[in-house]
């Protein structure tokens, strides 16, 4: 289905729904004829002066139920104890792990995005790296909140933090579960730091052209008191760089760390060398199928299509591709080293991992994770919206199903036959997965109704480069 | 004149112009002035003359802090407040150390990153006389301006109003303590 509004938006080129370069690939970062007032504009007014779209009700309106089912299904586990999931020995990694691993891997293009192309001089991360990065946020909040609630004793959850306690204990530091706290925790406050960073010139702007008193009033106290100032912009700049250049080998790091709580321990299916890269390949892979899942509703909701063109669309894509092969050989490398470590344990997990009584779910993931991309090869599905918003959500809920795949699957067989078990998920864990999702896009409405989605500085500069004929 | 003078501002309507109108300030001898923009601008510090920043030695220090403080902490309480032999690994077992190392190296140089960048900009500060200027909202969306302030030796209202105007500014304005 070609986009009949963006092609009214995006002075189309000869007859083509977007501007194209000569062979054909979306080349626009930015339609022509955008100035500083009107991209400052079209993204203010979102916050400031338009009403909202019937779509932000909408998709908000259905958050906060979600979020309620989180917190009636918390409340309920508060109260009962982990014993209302379907959780037991020897699967005692049920879905809270699946969840905590399946929200930080989502979490991780925010940073890639800001941080990384960033370095790498990638112009097309500017419309999107804001609305990334806040996803980053969301999405490690939602992460973090597992563990806790997988604590038996959630109340207790400081136990694991270094302070000088009455009972004279440390956490143990050679433990990947403690190295995991410091991670996730280190991320979550860079990204925020990385984030507002980010945003005081843009919260300066909103002041600026704020029209009321109370407006004027919160979106100054948040700006600080930017004034664009060369000499503020001057270090700002550098502490931003560097921030990106922390950023880099952090976003790296938790997934590897992520991994190494499977890794290090002995069972057949996580005690594997390829899991931190491959871990890292796949968060970046669902993280940008969640970047697509959001952004393709967003930008029509929103009519940003000027802004957030159909090249950044293609390149998100891109990239999925080429992280989605990687992670397509991560799985035929696990099957090929079980085979080929001659270890009868690992060769017997790989075999029950595809035919065994959870054969299904991972025939699910070979289809979700490593069919449905390939359709990325095209560039007629790339440049679709429609067909685009498909595949990523296949991989999402593909990247979902893996994390299952490596938690439940081994830890079901190991080494003794006696003792087996089943994992079956109650309705609790159904309702706490679907909860978190509510609680994540909860924090994304708000988040678009009151700051700026896009960064504006930023897009400012793209004009600017435009103008000198740049781009 | 009733209200003390901060300083003149001439607007402008181009980045380059900003540049410009920076150096050719600087060459004529004014230091205490400063522009403002609404996105950063490539060479406009250095063209007010502006040298590097303590950004990066503040951000240096703070990683060095976080990797020495993160390193010692573990080494002090695995080997030294309340040994326990794990697995048979020595007490001072560093590889097992190197993950939080790192990760609290990034959460202090980015902390100070942060706190750095407002410090050295006097941030937060609730009012300066250049919001005193009518249009001056307009640098968050896209105006450029300069402004000479009246600290500086060279100052003299007229002159400098006369040599603000030789840039071709839209226009030029009193800033008002």
């Amino acid at each position: 289905m070609p986009e009949t509004g963006q092609a009214k938006s995006i002075a189309p080129e000869g007859g083509k729904p977007y501007p194209q370069s000569p062979l054909g690939y979306p080349s626009s970062l930015l339609a022509s004829g955008e100035t500083y007032e009107s991209v400052t504009d079209t993204i203010g007014s979102i916050v400031l002066t338009k009403k909202q779209p019937p779509g932000w009700l909408l998709g908000f309106s259905v958050a906060f139920l979600l979020l309620m089912l989180f917190f009636a299904a918390v409340s309920w586990l508060f109260y009962k104890g982990v014993g209302i999931w379907g959780i037991n020995i020897p699967v005692a990694w049920g879905f809270a792990i699946v969840n905590f691993v399946w929200w930080i891997g989502i979490g991780h293009a925010g940073t890639f995005i800001s941080a990384i192309l960033l370095l790498l001089h990638q112009k097309w991360r500017t419309s999107i790296n804001r609305f990334t990065e806040a996803m980053t946020l969301f999405a490690v909040a939602c992460a973090g909140m597992f563990p806790l609630l997988h604590l038996g004793r959630p109340w207790v959850f400081f136990w694991i933090l270094p302070y000088p306690d009455t009972m004279g204990l440390w956490p143990q530091f050679r433990s990947p579960l403690v190295w995991d706290v410091f991670a996730v925790s280190t991320y979550f406050t860079v990204s925020l730091i990385f984030w507002y960073v980010g945003l005081i010139p843009d919260l300066a702007t909103l002041r600026d052209r704020a029209a009321t008193r109370g407006k004027q009033l919160i979106y100054g106290v948040l700006a600080l008191g930017w004034r664009g100032s060369a000499r503020h912009w001057q270090r700002h700049q550098m502490a931003y760089l560097l921030l990106a250049g922390l950023a880099t080998p952090l976003v790296l790091s938790v997934h590897s760390v992520v991994s190494f709580d499977f890794s290090v321990a002995m069972l057949p299916g996580w005690h594997s060398t390829i899991f931190p890269p491959y871990f890292v390949a796949g968060a970046i892979f669902s993280g940008f199928a969640m970047v697509l899942n959001i952004i393709i509703p967003v930008r029509k909701i929103y009519h940003l299509e000027n802004i957030i063109t159909m090249r950044h669309l293609n390149n998100a894509a891109n990239v999925m591709l080429a992280t989605g092969m990687m992670v397509a050989y991560g799985y035929i490398m696990e099957a090929f080293m079980a085979w080929y470590s001659g270890d009868i344990f690992e060769q017997y997990m790989m075999a029950n991992r595809a035919l065994g009584p959870y054969g299904w779910v991972f025939w699910l993931l070979m289809l979700f994770n490593v069919l449905a991309p390939q359709a990325l090869w095209s560039r007629r599905v790339r440049t679709n919206v429609v067909a685009l918003f498909f595949v990523a959500l296949s991989v999402n809920i593909g990247m979902w199903v893996e994390r299952f795949v490596i938690v439940i699957t081994s830890l079901h067989r190991d080494f003794v036959p006696s003792s087996w078990g089943m994992f079956y998920p109650t309705v609790w864990d159904w309702a706490t997965l679907f909860g978190s999702v509510g609680l994540f896009l909860t924090l994304l409405f708000i988040f678009i109704r009151f700051l700026p989605m896009i960064s504006i500085t930023e897009v400012r500069e793209l004009v600017a480069e435009k103008k000198e004929g740049k781009e | 004149m009733s209200q003390k003078l901060h300083g003149l501002m001439a607007e402008f309507e181009d980045h380059a112009q900003v540049v410009e109108a920076a150096r050719r300030a600087h060459e004529t001898g004014y230091r205490c002035m400063d522009a403002y923009t609404p996105f950063p601008v490539e060479g406009l510090p250095e063209a007010l003359g502006s040298r590097r920043t303590a950004v990066p030695r503040i951000v240096l220090t703070g990683g060095i802090i976080g990797a020495v403080g993160g390193y010692f902490m573990e080494w002090y309480s695995m080997a030294v407040d309340y040994p326990i032999n794990i697995g048979g690994r020595p007490f001072n077992s560093w590889p097992a150390y190197i993950p939080i190392t790192f990760e609290l190296t990034v959460l202090c140089a980015a902390i100070s990153a942060i706190v750095g960048m407002l410090a050295l900009n006097c941030l937060p500060q609730p009012h300066h006389p250049v919001f005193n200027v009518p249009g001056f909202e307009r640098a968050s969306t896209d105006r450029f301006f300069l402004c000479i302030e009246a600290s500086d030796p060279k100052f003299e209202p007229s002159v400098t109003r006369q040599f603000l105007e030789s840039l071709q500014p839209n226009s030029v304005k009193e800033v008002e303590e």
